[in-house]
């Protein structure tokens, strides 16, 4: 009783503390500052929206989680069949590792280079329609929140798709496991992405088996502890989080045979052939589970048998996301994203026990966070440097682009160290200045801006290559005039200097290329 | 927000000096200041460090594995590489370690003594998180968690101070090099110098307007466009040939390797160099004498190969250090693999090393105290320390500023 008056004193001395540079950033900024951290960057039309709407509504209108896509973003999803294949369906129809397999259990002999190729080609087909979808929903949503959400938390959880059975699931990954709870309980989420094949498979623990388990033999021999160190360090309590080497080997022997359908099934006892198939791909394999008692983070997980194993798991991403550490690991990453590279504290404080307080749900951190006087201050106003992604994107919306080819965006993001699905460690890609700003990105990003300008770049059909005769080739320059409307006050005195006497496309370019636009 | 950033000097940058020179605006073209003499030798003699990270946690014990004993072969069942002079087995390197047969490419780098070893080498903090230990090599200060790289901090030390004194392959600066000084980085793969509508007068000069200021955006800037002036004016003459006819190099580690050395060569002010190579993290099935850590390297060795062959004479004015955050499991796991470890074997190579020797202290696997993993001997400054004080020939108070803090903690006499 006594602790916990002390702490509400605590509490209520922190809230009274004056905060230091509290000065509030001028009104006329704020929705531009609002659409520069909810949005991917004001499109024509925007800016006029929130001022006409009001802050506070245009907060609760993208922290609601039920806003409909556009039909005509739905209509242009739909041609895209592979999105809404389940990671089952996918493995069947697209793994290339199961084709070549296949095909060498046929006795159609060794496979000829053509063939891989094809079963290559077939996968990156998956790969290419996952990143179709993701940009264009980042470009063209007016749900906008939730698609800058898809990309802080694919980061965190970050599978890299550009490997193996990765290609076919990633987009998948994303669709199910991720972009459902980006607003949701961080529980869900956090069960979702344990769940899924694509992870499953990218941190190895498809592979995690209970050392002379039954259902042991080559290559599933062992404890891989691989996605066990990650669950904690990157996903949940963090690097900081106060967890020990055994704690990562209890986890592991935790989460053995938690694998995917299709691996699971082919080992598993004869009635597996008519087992049902979850949506979600996961299946367990009981024979592969360790069934010792384990103590993880201080609990004892009674040692119940193989079918239990389930359970176990589940009970262990109970205490993951209910401990404090994740708590506060979460905070600290979304004030990172929304505020600044380096958040105060006392906002992340804030933030955790908002998590807490809400059994980690996301939308109420969010609301917190975005009522904070941290979130307002003017220090902060333009002050995160846009990663190349959040670039890209918002040079797009600015310029009021409808892309025909995405080529070149991937080229650019590829060409800045940040291809889409493309990080290969599972700590995912960082919106840091310091991560980002090189020399040689400054120079492509200025060089991109400006062959974005002449509204060419974009246009052409990524199928063929540019034909000067080609009609959409005489696309009209981005109209700079436009560009000052859509972006108000965030072109700077210095930038509106320079363009005064020049024409479009040089003058939309030097807007999108300018210093302040490489901000958010 | 980034700190203001060191004015750049173009001191010692002939070609790019006189490239700018004809750009009318802000550019701070000044004399060179009074160079220390320390760093007008360094450009005399041409003093070169080249850092080599292998991101992922490389399994050095089958690189310089300790195949007299046997422990070794019993706690890796499929995965320990066999014996010298069995079929595939490791090339001797001493009585006690041979080097994985992969790296045949650099073989006779140990024979002619250039290259050298460092087991049990590591950070004295242990983590496992990649992450951290990442940090810790990049930082030179373990358990801390800077901004700022040793290699940046090395930079500052020397007098002169262009954009183009330590080079870096990738689209981002990695945090070893991160800080004050500036660094320049070079796109990876085989064309460097694609044009670029910055190439174009009218958009440069109303880009430079634009990038005229005072902020570290305007300063990045201009250091890139200098940084490109130079790439050109060094690569102008076999720029095709680097862009696509001269005799492609399968692997793109060895392509910039080869352009890494080349600018190195052609320009005495560069005399830092850095290139990282991933996919180390083998938790998975990952082969003996053949397989995936063979493969990667595989890689690796032709790319050393690469280095070496490209810097021609200055190979013996150089020292490559190949480096990885950690070690891994002593036992293979259940998938054919390994996990996070500790202790690890640090690479030396270049001219001025005193190679065919593996240093550190060792103990055998059968008697370590924790049967997990290797022990860290040897601190991972200790190398580089020599490497500064030797080779670079920097001051015990320069020494003090790159590494704070840190002490000798073997005699290694490898320099």
């Amino acid at each position: 009783m006594l602790k916990s008056c002390l702490l509400a004193l605590l509490l209520w001395l922190t809230l009274q503390m004056p905060v230091a540079r509290a000065a509030e950033m001028p009104a006329s900024a704020k929705a531009q500052h609002l659409l520069n951290r909810l949005s991917f960057g004001a499109k024509p039309g925007d800016l006029e929206q929130v001022n006409t709407m009001g802050i506070e509504a245009y907060i609760q209108q993208q922290l609601d989680p039920s806003l409909a896509e556009p039909s005509l973003l739905t209509a242009k999803l739909e041609p895209l069949e592979t999105l809404h294949l389940t990671p089952y369906q996918l493995l069947l129809d697209y793994s290339p590792s199961l084709q070549i397999r296949q095909f060498r259990q046929q006795g159609l002999g060794s496979i000829s280079q053509e063939q891989l190729n094809a079963v290559n080609a077939k996968a990156q087909v998956v790969l290419q329609q996952a990143t179709q979808a993701k940009l264009w929903r980042a470009i063209d949503s007016p749900h906008q929140l939730q698609e800058v959400m898809v990309d802080f938390w694919y980061n965190h959880f970050n599978v890299f798709g550009h490997a193996g059975n990765s290609r076919i699931w990633v987009g998948a990954y994303e669709q199910q496991a991720i972009r459902p709870h980006v607003l949701g309980q961080f529980r869900d989420l956090l069960g979702a992405t344990a769940h899924h094949p694509a992870m499953l498979d990218y941190l190895d623990n498809w592979l995690n088996t209970a050392p002379e388990s039954p259902g042991a033999r080559p290559p599933l021999n062992g404890l891989n502890e691989n996605y066990a160190r990650e669950l904690m360090e990157l996903h949940t309590l963090g690097v900081e989080g106060g967890y020990s080497q055994a704690d990562v080997e209890a986890l592991a022997r935790i989460l053995t045979g938690w694998s995917y359908c299709g691996i699971a099934i082919r080992e598993s006892n004869r009635e597996a052939s008519n087992r049902e198939i979850p949506d979600n791909g996961f299946c367990f394999a009981p024979r592969r589970h360790d069934l010792r008692e384990k103590l993880f983070l201080g609990q004892k997980i009674p040692a119940d048998g193989m079918a239990a194993g389930v359970a176990e798991g589940e009970r262990a991403l109970d205490i993951l996301a209910e401990h404090p550490a994740t708590a506060k690991f979460i905070s600290y990453k979304l004030a990172q994203y929304f505020v600044a590279d380096e958040p105060p504290a006392q906002l992340v404080n804030r933030l955790a026990q908002q998590f807490r307080a809400t059994d980690g749900n996301i939308l109420a951190v969010l609301q917190t966070l975005f009522k904070s006087p941290e979130f307002w201050d003017e220090t902060v106003l333009n002050a995160k440097f846009k990663t190349p992604y959040q670039f890209a994107i918002s040079a797009i919306r600015a310029a009021d682009l409808e892309p025909s080819n995405l080529n070149p965006v991937l080229g650019l993001m590829r060409q800045l160290g940040m291809p889409v699905y493309g990080c290969e460690t599972p700590d995912g890609y960082k919106n840091t200045e310091a991560a980002w700003l090189s020399p040689d990105a400054m120079l492509r990003r200025v060089n991109w801006a400006t062959a974005l300008a002449s509204g060419r770049l974009l246009a052409s059909p990524a199928t063929a290559p540019a034909n000067p005769a080609d009609p959409s080739l005489s696309a009209a320059p981005v109209d700079g005039q436009k560009l000052l409307t859509t972006l108000g006050g965030s072109v700077s005195p210095k930038t509106r200097q320079v363009i005064a006497n020049r024409r479009d496309p040089l003058r939309s370019a030097l807007i999108l290329g300018a210093p302040e636009f490489m901000y958010r | 927000m980034i700190k203001r950033r060191a004015l750049l000097k173009f001191a010692g940058l002939g070609l790019a000096a006189q490239t700018m020179a004809v750009g009318q605006y802000s550019w701070a073209v000044r004399p060179a200041q009074s160079a220390s003499q320390r760093s007008a030798q360094t450009q005399q003699t041409g003093k070169r460090l080249i850092v080599v990270f292998l991101r992922g946690g490389i399994d050095g014990l089958n690189v310089v594995a300790p195949y007299q004993e046997d422990r070794y072969y019993q706690l890796r069942p499929t995965i320990a590489v066999p014996r010298p002079a069995q079929t595939g087995g490791l090339l001797k390197l001493d009585e006690r370690f041979g080097l994985h047969p992969a790296l045949a490419p650099i073989l006779p780098l140990w024979q002619q003594g250039s290259l050298a070893f460092v087991q049990a080498c590591g950070s004295p903090v242990l983590t496992r998180s990649h992450f951290d230990a990442q940090d810790y090599f990049e930082t030179g200060e373990p358990g801390f968690h800077n901004t700022e790289g040793w290699m940046n901090r090395l930079l500052a030390t020397s007098a002169d101070v262009s954009p183009i004194e330590a080079a870096t392959i990738g689209a981002t600066i990695p945090k070893i090099l991160a800080g004050d000084q500036p660094v320049a980085n070079l796109p990876p793969g085989p064309n460097p110098l694609q044009p670029m509508a910055l190439d174009r007068l009218p958009i440069a000069q109303a880009f430079d307007q634009i990038y005229g200021g005072d902020d570290a955006l305007s300063q990045l800037y201009r250091e890139a466009k200098a940084t490109r002036a130079t790439l050109r004016a060094t690569f102008a003459a076999d720029h095709e040939e680097l862009a696509n006819n001269g005799a492609p190099l399968p692997v793109t580690f060895a392509v910039d390797a080869a352009k890494l050395a080349q600018l190195m060569k052609r320009q005495p002010a560069v005399h830092l160099g850095f290139m990282a190579l991933g996919g180390w993290d083998t938790h998975v099935e990952q082969g003996s004498s053949a397989g995936r850590l063979a493969t990667l390297l595989g890689y690796l060795g032709e790319g050393l190969a690469t280095l070496k062959q490209e810097l021609g004479a200055l190979y013996a004015e150089t020292v490559v250090v190949v480096m990885s955050e950690f070690g891994r499991t002593l036992h293979e796991n259940g998938n054919g693999g390994t996990d996070h470890g500790y202790g690890n074997v640090l690479w030396l190579l270049g001219g001025a090393v005193k190679g065919g020797k593996v240093y550190g202290d060792w103990t055998d696997l059968d008697r370590l105290e924790n049967p997990r993993e290797l022990p860290v001997h040897t601190d991972f400054r200790d190398p580089l320390r020599l490497a500064l004080q030797r080779h670079l020939g920097l001051s015990e108070r320069e020494l003090a500023a790159v590494f704070p803090g840190h002490r000798m903690t073997q005699k290694l006499d490898l320099l």
